[in-house]
């Protein structure tokens, strides 16, 4: 797996990416539950 | 000064407590996680992108695979946690280049036209006619060939034959068959130039 990042991606590294973004990732995990039950886990995502 | 000191404390775990802390159910753990390692991974993946909505995207779909399988716990790469984000983000950039070679993306500069992408491969009326136009010359001229190499040249253009056919019904060899042939358009080139007649479309 090494090879896949030879290259050097330190010029980019100043970018970030949108508040937004970070803030949806945020909101989805805290929404989302996975409620397992016996053998099948149920998916839930909570507004 | 309690929360903050948490705080610090969740900072200064590695990413392998993050995860454990995240699975059991540390919201904070992620917010840690995702600021830790963002500028690397959004980095990683513009390298390869170069468009900012677009890396975005990849971005956003990474962690959404990384919080759908740490939720799920079939997370197993324990103590490597980064070097497995980068690889779900690497599939993903595979997916986005292979999403684009079916379907082109165009940007919109405000002038955008539909039809500078959208071309019409179909011959307009005009061409068509030229074509007709064309192909009339070209039997027009034909009828002046030697009787041989006119009706090897009929029987391979207009009747698709191949040569071995024409070998046949022509009671000549293949060979002979392609030399008639050759000869027959080296001398319909011949009638053109000398008669100044243009053929291009």
């Amino acid at each position: 797996m090494a090879k896949l990042y030879p290259e050097n991606t330190s010029n980019f590294e100043q970018l970030k990416p949108r508040k937004e973004t970070i803030r949806f990732l945020l909101d989805y995990s805290r929404a989302l539950k996975v409620i397992p039950l016996k053998k099948i886990s149920f998916e839930m995502s909570l507004n | 000064m309690v929360l903050k000191s948490n705080v610090m404390n969740t900072k200064s775990l590695s990413d392998a407590q993050l995860v454990s802390n995240y699975i059991s159910g540390d919201e904070n753990s992620l917010s840690v996680l995702i600021n830790r390692h963002q500028a690397r991974l959004y980095g990683f993946i513009f390298s390869k992108i170069q468009d900012r909505d677009a890396t975005e995207d990849v971005f956003q779909d990474t962690f959404i695979k990384v919080i759908n399988t740490l939720k799920r716990g079939k997370y197993n790469e324990q103590g490597k946690f980064l070097p497995w984000v980068m690889r779900i983000s690497h599939n993903l950039v595979i997916d986005y280049f292979r999403k684009n070679k079916r379907m082109p993306k165009f940007k919109n500069k405000g002038d955008f036209d539909i039809f500078s992408v959208l071309s019409d491969e179909s011959p307009n009326a005009e061409n068509k006619i030229v074509e007709s136009q064309i192909a009339d010359h070209v039997r027009i001229l034909l009828e002046e060939l030697p009787e041989d190499q006119k009706v090897v040249i009929k029987m391979r253009i207009y009747q698709d034959m191949s040569f071995k056919e024409i070998s046949e019904n022509t009671n000549v060899s293949i060979n002979t068959a392609l030399g008639r042939m050759r000869y027959g358009l080296i001398n319909l080139r011949k009638m053109i130039d000398n008669h100044n007649i243009s053929l291009i479309n």
